[in-house]
């Protein structure tokens, strides 16, 4: 029989459970109970919630709490419907289980600005369901109407006779009855919770440094491992000395593996220590001569060969030839780093015909899919728990530190913690993709985009993820926000009006692996497409957002984005001298956000002050304003930080940065003021993890244009990058 | 063997005396709160109490650390005016620097109950985080701040 975990978790409850079962096709509510004898067939919860006899109401959810507030968001909705009190809810991680995918990307990830989005629907269906049973459980208990009684933050009420019962009393009795098909919703005036800024679930125990990331995990009998990694792309080990590394207190055994070496001991002290005297002697690896500038030079010398159509529409050519006026421009944009605060760790217990894996990671599905193929067991012989994550960013969607623990628990036979150091943590990230741009585009007398051909070289997102998704020569991830694709539930193109489009596509062939980064493409991609409009626009003589206005006359959500972000940044108004102005747009994941950035630049220096970012955010309904705001500041506050400081270092065909002090990121005192405005929306529901990135870098290129006249293709704006693009300007 | 004073408790472990602080902390002692972030003092999110100063726990070996009082995010009391503002403008993320700017800021406060600008800069500019709180750790340092006099306390 195909039962799975979720499954046999969910009909071991015994109070009134409800669950959704959520498809890209729709969705099913199911009470547990009135289908306990039964097989189930078919049916595949995602979420449930459970209220027991002592009143309390636990949810279990499949997307991974990374600081973005999901377990809070999704606790919210079904406790609105449900009339539950606040003060019963309680939310955990559920396991990996197919039955836990998001309907959006038909996985169980936690990517792509998708949880609320995917699961508002469903959840307020399920919770209006078990609102509707338990007053109905009530009635009956009185024996009076269904329509005399109200549920009420965690009771039933029935007003005529003044009683009163919690849903604790009520739910074994609720249990018993059919779930409604169509339960009402209540109206958006009776939300009692959504649309709050509801205080997360889970901020009190990260307050009191008691809630449990991935590297806190500790098994009894676990031993910690380190690896001995390739300093170099493609290199091979030529020598190690096992005996020593061996020898050294504490380390219990080397194990070779084809990632690198690891070294397993009773602590992470000694297993560095061994690590240290393995003394590993490697080849040069497949790109001796690989630095930053053999990197840039391939990037952008690769935009001269051919490339793969993705977007032909009208006569780009003939538009070009006829436009009054044509800028060409080439951009770049470097390798940044994910570097979330707690680096890369997984722990895993292969033993018995069972392995139990505790990882902070955004795939529970992928992450037990290759600790199945690793350990040789079975899926379901594979148990997943999910512990908070020190961030995401993206990193933890790829399950490489879970094949390394899996590996070093089998070979020894004991739980095993694999950590990796903030070392290892940069120099081995799957980075976010460089990319080189090439553009020429056209206007007419009016100032009306006719022409646009683009194009674009990038390594490939999609090789890792879905080999066979590359296969024409697209990876479309590293066209997001340029193009949108069929089944793209999103307005994530140009979403300006170009008649003549042309775009086109290389997959660069340098060896750097490469991943989806907060945003993913959508980053680099606008800030290209973004500091080139406002290329135009200088060409055009037109005011920035005057431009954009005009030639997005048919987005009436982007230019309704763009104009409160002016009008709230004061747009129009004299900049101070040495002082600039810039603003940017950007949709993706059905969300639009526009930036407006005010800045200072020393001229003498080149260094960039930025003073102020006023963001508007248009991502329909609101489920919590509060966790939307952070999202939005903690977006422009790492967009800013790979804008102005962040590029990894290559040299000798490796990795070159290593650390915190030289891979620098933002710090407090370089933060500016950022001002949020959510717009009322009734459009559909967007996402808002990521969308707060886009606009961020081409706002803060537009401030400097605004502030020096020098137009600067390529991020970071180093000091040193704004000060030589000043002096260049002015000869 | 090692003798440690932690968050006011004696401790005796057996760990080789170059050890890091931070791993005898999480490790031995189990008071996992104090985090690993890059282990060379330069991310703050192992920071921890020593003598009342804020220090960075992965760059200081255990030996050091003998005789001295360390206390942790663990020994902050629950009540204590850093970790109320921090619920109150809801500053965290996903949390795993939080223990270490706590501390920091904690540290802070307690011998300038009433930071300009610049002196909140300084003191948390070695401070990472990754979600990006800035914003809000400023906002809960002030919060901090009013809660403190309000209540007439020092910390």
């Amino acid at each position: 029989m195909n039962t799975s975990i979720s499954r046999r978790a969910f009909l071991k409850a015994t109070g009134l459970t409800i669950a959704v079962s959520v498809t890209p096709f729709g969705y099913e509510l199911l009470n547990a109970s009135e289908k306990k004898k039964e097989a189930l067939p078919g049916f595949k919860p995602n979420v449930w919630f459970e209220i027991t006899p002592d009143n309390r109401v636990a949810i279990t959810v499949g997307a991974s709490e990374m600081g973005q507030g999901v377990h809070t968001a999704l606790a919210m909705i079904i406790a609105d419907e449900l009339e539950a009190d606040w003060k019963q809810i309680k939310v955990g991680h559920g396991p990996a289980a197919k039955e836990f995918k998001n309907p959006i990307w038909d996985d169980q990830i936690t990517v792509g600005s998708a949880s609320v989005r995917g699961f508002y629907d469903p959840l307020r269906k399920a919770g209006a369901a078990g609102r509707a049973m338990l007053a109905k459980a009530a009635a009956s208990t009185w024996n009076v109407p269904e329509s005399e009684c109200k549920a009420e933050k965690g009771t039933v009420q029935h007003k005529k006779s003044g009683r009163s019962l919690t849903y604790g009393k009520l739910c074994l009795k609720a249990a018993k009855l059919e779930i409604p098909k169509d339960p009402p919703l209540k109206k958006e005036s009776e939300f009692r919770y959504i649309g709050k800024p509801i205080p997360r679930v889970d901020i009190p125990e990260k307050v009191r440094g008691v809630a449990t990331f991935g590297l806190d995990v500790a098994v009894p009998n676990m031993e910690i491992a380190v690896f001995s990694r390739p300093p170099a792309y493609g290199a091979k080990p030529i020598s190690f000395d096992q005996k020593a590394a061996e020898g050294v207190k504490g380390v219990s055994k080397v194990i070779p593996a084809p990632m690198g070496i690891a070294v397993c001991a009773e602590s992470l002290h000694a297993a560095l220590k061994g690590r240290d005297a393995l003394n590993v002697k490697w080849d040069k690896g497949t790109h001796p001569q690989l630095d930053n500038d053999f990197i840039e030079k391939s990037l952008i010398g690769n935009l001269d060969k051919p490339g793969v159509k993705v977007i032909e529409k009208g006569d780009s050519k003939k538009a070009l030839g006829e436009a009054k006026k044509k800028v060409e421009a080439t951009y770049f944009v470097p390798f940044v780093a994910h570097a979330t605060m707690e680096p890369m760790n997984c722990t895993a217990y292969v033993r018995d015909g069972r392995c139990d894996v505790w990882v902070p990671t955004q795939g529970q599905l992928v992450a037990q899919l290759v600790a199945s193929q690793v350990s040789g067991l079975p899926p379901e012989k594979v148990q997943i728990h999910t512990t908070f994550l020190g961030s995401g960013l993206g990193r933890r969607a790829t399950p490489d530190f879970v094949v390394e623990a899996v590996i070093a628990s089998k070979v020894l036979g004991k739980p095993v913690k694999v950590v990796w150091t903030r070392e290892e943590d940069i120099k081995y990230d799957p980075f976010r993709a460089a990319m080189s741009h090439r553009i020429q585009a056209g206007i007419d007398d009016q100032g009306r985009l006719i022409g646009w051909s683009h194009k674009v070289v990038s390594g490939s997102i999609m090789k890792d993820i879905d080999p066979k998704a590359i296969e024409s020569g697209i990876d479309f991830m590293s066209l997001w926000g340029l193009a949108d694709f069929p089944g793209s539930p999103h307005d994530n193109r140009i979403m300006y009006d170009i008649p003549n489009l042309y775009i086109e596509f290389l997959i660069s062939d340098l060896p750097i692996p490469v991943s989806p980064w907060r945003s993913v493409q959508n980053g680099p991609n606008a800030f290209v497409i973004e500091s080139f409009v406002d290329e135009l626009a200088h060409a055009a003589g037109k005011d920035p957002l005057e431009f954009r206005l005009q030639n997005l006359r048919n987005n009436m959500r982007a230019c309704r984005v763009l104009e409160i972000a002016a009008k709230k940044a004061g747009w129009g108004k004299p900049v101070p001298k040495g002082q600039g102005r810039g603003i940017a747009q950007h949709s993706c994941f059905g969300t639009y956000v526009a930036q407006v950035v005010d800045l200072s630049v020393n001229e003498k220096s080149g260094a960039v002050k930025v003073d102020r970012i006023v963001a508007a955010i248009d991502c329909g309904p609101v489920v919590n304003p509060n966790t939307v705001k952070a999202q939005i500041e903690g977006s422009i506050t790492i967009a800013l930080s790979s804008a102005l400081k962040e590029e990894v270092k290559f040299s000798n065909g490796g990795v070159k940065s290593a650390n915190f002090d030289d891979y620098k990121v933002i710090k407090m005192s370089e933060i500016p003021e950022i001002e949020v405005h959510i717009v009322e929306s009734k459009e559909k529901m967007g996402g808002v993890g990521e969308p707060g990135v886009p606009p961020a870098a081409p706002a803060v290129g537009n401030a400097i244009f605004n502030a020096t006249g020098a137009r600067i293709r390529r991020i970071p704006f180093t000091p040193e990058r704004v000060l030589a693009a000043i002096k260049s300007n002015k000869t | 063997m090692i003798s440690l004073n932690v968050n006011g408790k004696n401790y005796r472990v057996n760990v080789s005396d170059d050890m890091p602080l931070l791993w005898v902390l999480r490790d031995y002692l189990k008071l996992t709160g104090t985090k690993y972030g890059c282990g060379i003092g330069e991310c703050g999110a192992c920071t921890v109490h020593i003598d009342g100063k804020a220090e960075r726990s992965c760059a200081i070996p255990v030996k050091e650390a003998q005789g001295r009082k360390i206390v942790t995010i663990e020994g902050l009391p629950e009540n204590h005016p850093v970790k109320r503002a921090w619920i109150e403008e809801q500053v965290v993320q996903c949390g795993y620097c939080q223990p270490g700017v706590i501390m920091q800021v904690s540290a802070l406060l307690s011998k300038s109950p009433n930071p300009d600008a610049d002196k909140i800069i300084s003191a948390m500019d070695d401070v990472i985080c990754r979600c990006g709180t800035h914003a809000r750790i400023k906002r809960g340092i002030k919060t901090a701040v009013q809660i403190m006099r309000k209540e007439g306390k020092r910390i």
